[in-house]
Parts: C-alpha cells; sequence; structure tokens
C-alpha cells in the first residue's frame, strides 16, 4: 500500500485535488494586474515575493460560472510548470489527505474534453469524489490554446 | 574531463587568440621583437603543457610551429607572408585539436605530417607549398564561458600566460618527462648570464646569445635562479610591496634584463604571484554565478524602492536615515554587480586582425585594420549578440566596401585601404562605428537593384534620397554583389545584421559618400537586464514602456498646443509641420475604462523606420526596471515583452513598442476589410500610410501621407485670387493654391480643405473636396497615367485610387512662387505687397 498526499481544494463546490508535492505555497492572490490581450483564463500577473506570478482562474479553465457576489477571498495554490510559476485561483483549500493509491480510478469516459484532458482520476471518498488535476496540462499553453 | 586539461584547455584558448593578433600585426612589422618574443613564448606554452599532459599530437604541432618562429626571432629567415600563413594554419590546427579535447576529452584521430613537414621545411630555409596543408574549419569558441580577467586583452598579460609554463618547468622531473625549461643546466645559465654583458645590450641579442632557440630549449624564466625566484615569492606572499622588478635588480646578472626587457621580466620571476603585483588580481567566477549574483541584486533594487516607497509616505523618521544608508549601498551594489558583467568590446574584435589579415590575402586587396576604443566595456550578453553581426560588416567592408589596391593607385587614393572599428560611450548606450575609406555605396547599382527585385518601383525610387536608397541594403534578400565571393554576397548579411541588433533594442544607421567610404554605426544598450522605462497610464493600467523607443512626449488636450485630430476614425498629431499616425494605448489593449479617458500624452515612438505616436492617458514616472519574461501561456499576447515589479510593489506589464506599431497597422487593415469587401493583400512590408481624398470627378484621390505637411481648412473668402490664380496668406507667407487636375477644384464658398505640401522654403496648397481617410496599404501602381499630376492607378483600401504625382505639384508650386516678384520667406509686409 502506497501513500500519497494530496492537497485538496473546492472549485464551485467541487472537490479537487493536486499531488501536494507540487504545490508550492498557498496564498491570497492580491495585487493582479490584469494582462489585456490575454485568453480569458488568466487572471492576470501579480507579486509574489519578488516572484512574478501568472494567476489562473481555475473557474473558467473549467468552464464554471463566475464566483457568485459576496463569496469570501479567494485563494492560490502555486504550482510550477515548465520553469513558470504559476497560480491557480480557486475558491479554498480544504485540508491535505493522505489517500492509498489503490482507491485511485481512472477517469470516467463520460467527461467533456475540457475536463477529461486536465483530470488523471478520481477517488472515491466516502462523502463525495476527490478529482485529481493535473497541474501540467492545467496550465501548459498549448492544452489552454486548445481548451 | 580531467582537470587539469579543462585548466589547460581554457588558458590555451585565450593564448591562441593572443597569438592571433600578435601574428597579424607581426607580419605588418617583422621588425617588432616584443611580438615575436610574446608569439614565441605563447607557442611555447601551449607545448610544454602538452607534453606534460601527454598530448603528443598538440605537442609535435606546436613545436614545428615553435622551431620556425624561432628561426624568425634568431633573424635566420626573412618574415614573409607565406609563412606567416604558415603559423597561421599550424594555429588553426592546434585550435580543431583543441576543440576536439575539448569535446571528447582526449586528442582527436588525425594526421598533422602535412603541416609539420612544411613548417620543418620553412625552418631548414626550403621552398614550402602551402597548397600541401590542408585548410581546417576552427569551430567557433563562445566568447567567455567565464568572464575573462579583464587584463588578458592587454600584452602585458603575456607574461603570466606564460607564467605555468615556469611552475612546469620546476616541478617536472619528477614525472620523468624533461621540460625545455628543466633541461637548462645551472652551468647553461650561469654561461648565459656572462653572455649578456650589461645594459646596452639589447634584450634580444641577450636571447639569441642563450641558448639556441631552434631547439626551442630555453625561456628567459629559466635564467632565473630558483633562490632567486624563492625570494621573489616569499616577498609576495608576505605582502610587501615590492615593485616588481626590484628582486631581480638585487640580483646582479638580471639587472641588465630587467632595465632592457621590464614587461616580461616580472612574469618570469614569480608567475603570477609576483606578475599580479603590477596588474590587478583576477579570478575566474563562473557566467552563472554572475547571473545569480545579478538576479539577487535585482530583487535587492526592487525591495528597496518598496522600502523608500513605504517610508516616503510615513512620518516615522526614525528608519529615513538608515534606509538612506541601505540605499546607497545597494545602488553601489548593483552597479559593481553589472560591472563584474561587463567585458571590453575588443573581446568581440579579437578574431577580426586574422580576418581582415585573411580577407586581405585572398581579395588582393591592401587592408589595415584600425581599432579605437577596445578597452569599452559592455555587458556579455550584449557583447555575445553583436560579435557576429560585427565580423559580418567589416567582412562586407573589406569585400564591398575597399577598391582593390590597383584601382585605389588609380584613383590617386593611398594604397592601402583602411577599415576603422571605433566604439565609445554615449549615455546609457555604446556606440560602434565601423568605417572603411573604399568607394562607397553605388547608388546607381542600388536603385537597379531594387527594381529587379521587386523591392520598390522606379517612381518610387524618383521620389527616395541616396540615403533612403542606402538603407534599402538592410532589406531581407538584396545584395548588389555581381559575383558571389565566397565571403559576401550571397544576399543574406545586412538584414540579418539589421535584426540582430534590433533584437537587443539597438540601432544602425549608415553614411555613404561615393569614393569616400562608407560608416555604419551601431548603437547599442550597454545591458539588456536593466532598462530605463516611462510608466505611463491607461485604462486606468499602469504599464511600461523602454525608454528608447520614446523619442519625445507630447501633451494633448484641450488646452495644450497640440492637438489631437481625426480623419474619419483615424487618429492624427501635428507635430513640426508633419502629420503623425496615432495609436491609442488603451482602446488598442481593449481597456474598458479607456473609453470615458481624455488622451493626455502622445508618446512619439521610433521603431526601425516607422515613427507613430502612443496615446496615453497619463505619463507617471520613469523607473529603471528588471525586465522578467513573462510565463508561456502569455507568449501569445505579442504586444508585452515582459513584466516587471515597481517599487510599489505592483506588477507592470512592458509594452513592446515594436508590436504595437504592428497591432495599430492591423487595425487600420481590419478597418479596411469593414469598408471594403476586397481582400487586400497584406503579405508585402512594403506598406505605407495613405491619405485618400476626393476632387473633382472621377475616381477617388491618393496621396502618400509622408508627403503632407498638414491638412487644413480655411475659408473660401480668405483665398485671394489675382488673374486666375490663388493663393493664401499661410504664416506671414503667401502660399499658392493649385487645383487638382486641369479643372478647378477651388470652392466658391464655404470650408476648403487644403492639403499642404513644404519644400526647401516654400510651401503650397492642393485644393481637393474633400478628405476622405487615412489607410494603411501597400502601393502598387497598376495602370500608369498618361496625365501630368497623376502616377497612376493603384488598389488602395480596396478602391482604384489615383495617385498623385507630388513632384509635379511641388514644380508647379515653385513656378508659381517665382512668378510672384516677392522674395520668398521675406515677411509679411512683402507677401502682401505681391498681393497688392
Amino acid at each position: 500500500m502506497s501513500l500519497r498526499d494530496y492537497v485538496t481544494l473546492r472549485v464551485g463546490g467541487q472537490l479537487f485535488g493536486v499531488d501536494a508535492a507540487r504545490v508550492h505555497d498557498v496564498f491570497h492572490p492580491r495585487g493582479v494586474t490584469p494582462v489585456p490581450l490575454s485568453r480569458g483564463e488568466i487572471a492576470g500577473v501579480l507579486n509574489l515575493r519578488g516572484r512574478i506570478v501568472t494567476a489562473v482562474c481555475a473557474r473558467r479553465r473549467l468552464g464554471l460560472p463566475p464566483r457568485p457576489e459576496g463569496s469570501p477571498e479567494p485563494l492560490a495554490v502555486g504550482l510550477e510548470v515548465h520553469g513558470d510559476s504559476y497560480g491557480l485561483v480557486i475558491d479554498s483549500v480544504d485540508e491535505v489527505l493522505k489517500l492509498d493509491d489503490e482507491k485511485f480510478h481512472a477517469p470516467p469516459g463520460n467527461l467533456p474534453p475540457r475536463w477529461a484532458e486536465i483530470i488523471v482520476g478520481v477517488y472515491q471518498l466516502e462523502k463525495e469524489l476527490l478529482i485529481v488535476l493535473e497541474p501540467q496540462t492545467l496550465l501548459d499553453a498549448a492544452h489552454l490554446k486548445a481548451a | 574531463m580531467d582537470d587539469l586539461i579543462a585548466e589547460f584547455l581554457t588558458e590555451t584558448a585565450e593564448s591562441l587568440e593572443v597569438v592571433d593578433a600578435e601574428l597579424v600585426r607581426f607580419e605588418a612589422n617583422p621588425s617588432e621583437r616584443k611580438t615575436l618574443d610574446n608569439i614565441f613564448r605563447l607557442v611555447h606554452t601551449v607545448k610544454g603543457t602538452c607534453g606534460f599532459l601527454g598530448l603528443s599530437r598538440l605537442e609535435a604541432v606546436a613545436h614545428a610551429g615553435e622551431t620556425l618562429l624561432g628561426r624568425f626571432r634568431d633573424g635566420k629567415l626573412e618574415v614573409n607572408a607565406d609563412a606567416v600563413t604558415l603559423v597561421l594554419h599550424s594555429i588553426d590546427r592546434i585550435k580543431v585539436i583543441l576543440a576536439g579535447l575539448e569535446g571528447a576529452g582526449i586528442e582527436p584521430e588525425g594526421d598533422d605530417n602535412d603541416l609539420i613537414a612544411q613548417l620543418e621545411a620553412m625552418a631548414e630555409g626550403q621552398a614550402v607549398d602551402l597548397t600541401a596543408v590542408q585548410a581546417v574549419e576552427v569551430p567557433v569558441r563562445p566568447i567567455g564561458s567565464e568572464i575573462e580577467p579583464a587584463e588578458l586583452n592587454l600584452p602585458t598579460t603575456a607574461p603570466a600566460t606564460a607564467a605555468p609554463n615556469l611552475k612546469t618547468g620546476d616541478v617536472d622531473p619528477a614525472t620523468g618527462r624533461t621540460l625545455r625549461l628543466g633541461e637548462v643546466s645551472e652551468a647553461d645559465l650561469e654561461a648565459a648570464f656572462a653572455a649578456a654583458s650589461g645594459p646596452e645590450d639589447e634584450p634580444k641579442h641577450l636571447k639569441a646569445g642563450d641558448l639556441d632557440p631552434a631547439t626551442g630549449r630555453v625561456l628567459r624564466p629559466g635564467e632565473v635562479s630558483e633562490a632567486e625566484l624563492e625570494a621573489a615569492f616569499a616577498a609576495a606572499e608576505a605582502g610587501i610591496e615590492i615593485p616588481a622588478p626590484a628582486p631581480v635588480a638585487e640580483a646582479p646578472k638580471p639587472a641588465p634584463v630587467a632595465k632592457a626587457a621590464p614587461e616580461p621580466l616580472p612574469a618570469s620571476m614569480g608567475g603570477e604571484d609576483l606578475a599580479s603585483l603590477n596588474n590587478t588580481q583576477s579570478i575566474r567566477v563562473s557566467v552563472d554565478v554572475l547571473e545569480g549574483l545579478m538576479t539577487l541584486v535585482s530583487e535587492m533594487v526592487l525591495t528597496r524602492n518598496q522600502l523608500l516607497q513605504i517610508s516616503r509616505t510615513r512620518e516615522d523618521s526614525a528608519f529615513a536615515t538608515p534606509l538612506q544608508r541601505l540605499s546607497t549601498l545597494t545602488g553601489e551594489l548593483q552597479d559593481s554587480v553589472m560591472k563584474t558583467r561587463m567585458q571590453p568590446i575588443g573581446a568581440a574584435w579579437k578574431k577580426l586582425p586574422r580576418l581582415v589579415r585573411d580577407l586581405s590575402h585572398e581579395l588582393h586587396k591592401k587592408i589595415d585594420l584600425v581599432m579605437d576604443g577596445e578597452g569599452t566595456e559592455l555587458d556579455r550578453q550584449v557583447l555575445e549578440l553583436i560579435r557576429d553581426p560585427l565580423t559580418h560588416m567589416v567582412r562586407n567592408s573589406a569585400d564591398h566596401g575597399l577598391e582593390t589596391t590597383e584601382e585605389r593607385i588609380a584613383l590617386g587614393k593611398p594604397a592601402i585601404g583602411t577599415i576603422k572599428l571605433a566604439a565609445f560611450h554615449e549615455g546609457g548606450y555604446i556606440v560602434i562605428r565601423i568605417s572603411d575609406n573604399g568607394k562607397g555605396l553605388n547608388t546607381g547599382k542600388i536603385r537597379e537593384k531594387l527594381v529587379e527585385k521587386g523591392l520598390a518601383n522606379r517612381t518610387e525610387l524618383e521620389t527616395m534620397s541616396d540615403q533612403q536608397v542606402h538603407r534599402y541594403i538592410f532589406a531581407p534578400g538584396f545584395s548588389t554583389a555581381a559575383k558571389v565571393t565566397n565571403l559576401s554576397g550571397r544576399g543574406v548579411g545586412m538584414d540579418v545584421v539589421r535584426t540582430n541588433i534590433e533584437q537587443i533594442g539597438g540601432q544602425i544607421d549608415l553614411n555613404s559618400v561615393p569614393g569616400q567610404g562608407t560608416t555604419f554605426t551601431i548603437k547599442i544598450p550597454l545591458t539588456l537586464a536593466i532598462v530605463s522605462a516611462l510608466i505611463v497610464g491607461a485604462g486606468g493600467q499602469k504599464f511600461a514602456v523602454p525608454q528608447t523607443a520614446v523619442m519625445e512626449l507630447v501633451r494633448t488636450g484641450v488646452t495644450a498646443e497640440h492637438k489631437i485630430e481625426r480623419i474619419n476614425e483615424s487618429l492624427v498629431l501635428r507635430l513640426r509641420e508633419k502629420l503623425l499616425p496615432l495609436v491609442q494605448l488603451g482602446p488598442t489593449l481593449q481597456l474598458e475604462a479607456a473609453k470615458n479617458e481624455d488622451p493626455s500624452f502622445v508618446m512619439v515612438i521610433q521603431v526601425g523606420e516607422r515613427r507613430y505616436g502612443l496615446v496615453v492617458n497619463d505619463v507617471l514616472d520613469t523607473e529603471e526596471i528588471v525586465v522578467k519574461p513573462l510565463a508561456t501561456v502569455l507568449r501569445d499576447v505579442d504586444v508585452f515583452s515582459g513584466a516587471t515589479i515597481l517599487g510599489d510593489g505592483s506588477v507592470v506589464l512592458i509594452l513592446d513598442p515594436n508590436a504595437m506599431s504592428e497591432r495599430a497597422g492591423n487595425m487600420l487593415e481590419e478597418k479596411q476589410a469593414e469598408e471594403s469587401e476586397s481582400t487586400v493583400d497584406t503579405t508585402n512590408d512594403n506598406r505605407c500610410a495613405m491619405l485618400l481624398f476626393k476632387a473633382g470627378s472621377g475616381a477617388p484621390k491618393a496621396v502618400e501621407l509622408e508627403h503632407i505637411t498638414r491638412l487644413e481648412h480655411i475659408e473660401v473668402s480668405q483665398i485671394e485670387r489675382m488673374d486666375g490664380r490663388a493663393a493664401l496668406q499661410y504664416r506671414g507667407k503667401l502660399m499658392p493654391i493649385l487645383n487638382v487636375g486641369d479643372y478647378s477644384t477651388i470652392k466658391d464658398e464655404g470650408i476648403q480643405p487644403l492639403l499642404v505640401f513644404t519644400g526647401e522654403g516654400y510651401a503650397m496648397g492642393l485644393a481637393v473636396d474633400e478628405i476622405v481617410d487615412v489607410v494603411e496599404d501597400r502601393l502598387q501602381i497598376e495602370l500608369s497615367a498618361d496625365r501630368p499630376g497623376v502616377r497612376g492607378t493603384a488598389v488602395v483600401a480596396g478602391r482604384a485610387c489615383e495617385i498623385v504625382d507630388v513632384d509635379y505639384y511641388h514644380l508647379r508650386g515653385l513656378a508659381e512662387h517665382q512668378r510672384h516678384p516677392a522674395p520668398l520667406g521675406a515677411g509679411q509686409s512683402s507677401s502682401e505687397r505681391a498681393v497688392a
């Protein structure tokens, strides 16, 4: 039995997980400078301790409706893809879960293409499903273009 | 790879670069002993170290080369071009072997007997056959994968490079391999010293007298006794400030040498330790470390800026003083770190003397290369990027610029052509000039070529100045060389040069005078890491614009002198008699908030040949910014070249002025597409802004915007008429007003739109019915005209338009002026007289 750590997070009520080893930090995306003419998923660029981080909106990436008015301040998970720093803007972070690889399932075949390519698998938790995201395809330029 | 070999490779590569340059100098002036000594020493060092490391192939070549050099040194052989070529061949061969060694860690397989045989034959004074030697292609080595100590470029350091030789000589006997230095017995030394009789003796005599150079056995380092060396080392280690030659001067025998040849001696005594008493101390640092330092310092500067920003808004002054101090120190630290990245431009020039020499032989032209300002420093990253363009341009000057020696003599010019390289600092830039005193550019030939290659048509050419025509040599696919030499003339080159230079934010221009030569001027920023930028506001957001592209700032607005005017949907600004096309930053970036803004500033931006105005809402600040690349997902947004963090911690995007202008061009195209169904060929770069107008009946007319100085709308009543001609009092002078074509286009009443053209000291107005639009399109005249004043018909923005022949109207305007009695520019009173 091999265990793996996942940072679990919520976007539009759905529970997602990202391999904890890939997550550099969790922060409030503040002082975001929008990038005109960029793709819709890009929230902008921000300064995180002297590094320029590109903020990508998870809701827009997943094709979910925008956050309702009055919801709490969003969070971002810091990820690195191809040497670039990204912040995936999400609604909230839940906890870090240790999950057994044996309970990991391949994604079902009936997902919309936008989801299918960024989901590596699904864990069946007691209460709900945990969808595991792949940062590489989530933030990769080529995949963003295709989306 | 073995550490020893790695060290050897770095050192040898440096030595060989020096040898290249020295040999060329030596050929020009064979009587200069010092140069020959330097070369000899360098080759000897290579040989000595090769033997030590067991690199037999290298050693054999170096040995044969050294033997030959020894002959020159003795004066037993005359130095001639063949000999130098041969020695250069052996240097090339050594470089090739070294490159192989660098790649594989062992000497590459190969046979050098062809070369060695010729070297030996020449040393013996026999006839040589240069063709027997296979020429080899020397791989290009990038400039300093390590920062070289700056002084290595100076001839004084040659001895320092030679120093390891000495050490090797001292230590080596243990290995059982006899090194040349070790071979010299004490008795020999004594004898040699005795032979060197006095200070009046020439140093070369001394050297020559010492031993048989043909065997290459002895360098003067060996002459200094071990005891003296020890003393010298001890002195150096103890940190006692002894003038380098002093220990030698104490020793009675070498004293004369010290006086006669002060330069090589310090090194011969104690190697680097003592040499350093004369030179600045230096260590090798890998570039990665420096890059890392640079990044850290950049971050530090940004943090400092943030701190300063905070402290400015606070009353609490306890932090003010230490913060000020921290700020100063950070600034100094930044400067120092920047300096470590600086390298003298001479590093990029090192290969040029050799190149020019080879070209000179190949082309049968006598060429002198003059270099000025080698010590001018610039960032090594920039240096690396300009090396190839520079080489190419020098090559061009030699091949195309200079005449053959016979031609020069026939023209009464000095037989030897000169290529001059100069570098100097100017502001935050380094300016490099490459000039030759050759024949200059052949304007007529370029014009023909332009037509032939379809880069311009004859009518366009007629309106172009020589300078404009000359600039076409930077156009892609252009080459005037009648025959393709193996050096240049393949039609790739100057456009690549220009692209390379513009890529690093530089500019290139040329000036050519027939019969006197051509001068290329390159202006490039000293460093790429930090640029000064203007922080501007538009659509409620801040953007950084690199200051290098901004020519000037113009304040506009209701109260300002300069007003933004509209021609249909396009904005233009009248600026010093010219119409400047404008691009609005906010709307171009599709910023919603920009819709309610009043443009208040126009930044005049120059990109290559193109000049436009960028309309912004606000100009906030100038700031030194550290350019950071954008993430890959943002690379498709071409209007931004990067991002930076400002003093207040916010991130701003850096605008790419080049991409902005292209985007502005696209906007114009899009608008055309809306207006007309037809598709416009946008593949051709040869586009220009044109003003469309209506005048009289028939097709709409078009004229290139650049010819028009101003657009005016005047009351018809202001136009004064006298016997069939019309004129207007305009800016204190009388300006003739011409009809378009033969029929009268001047209105009877109301507002008369005028296109104002100016020439040398005169102005004229062209009366038109209506100004329709300004469009950007390529000008391709398809039907030639049979009427004066019309260049032909072209499709502009999807409509067939008559293209106005500006020159025709200029001539008519001039003729009108000459008919008036009043001298031009005589002022108000005289023009009034003319009207009366």
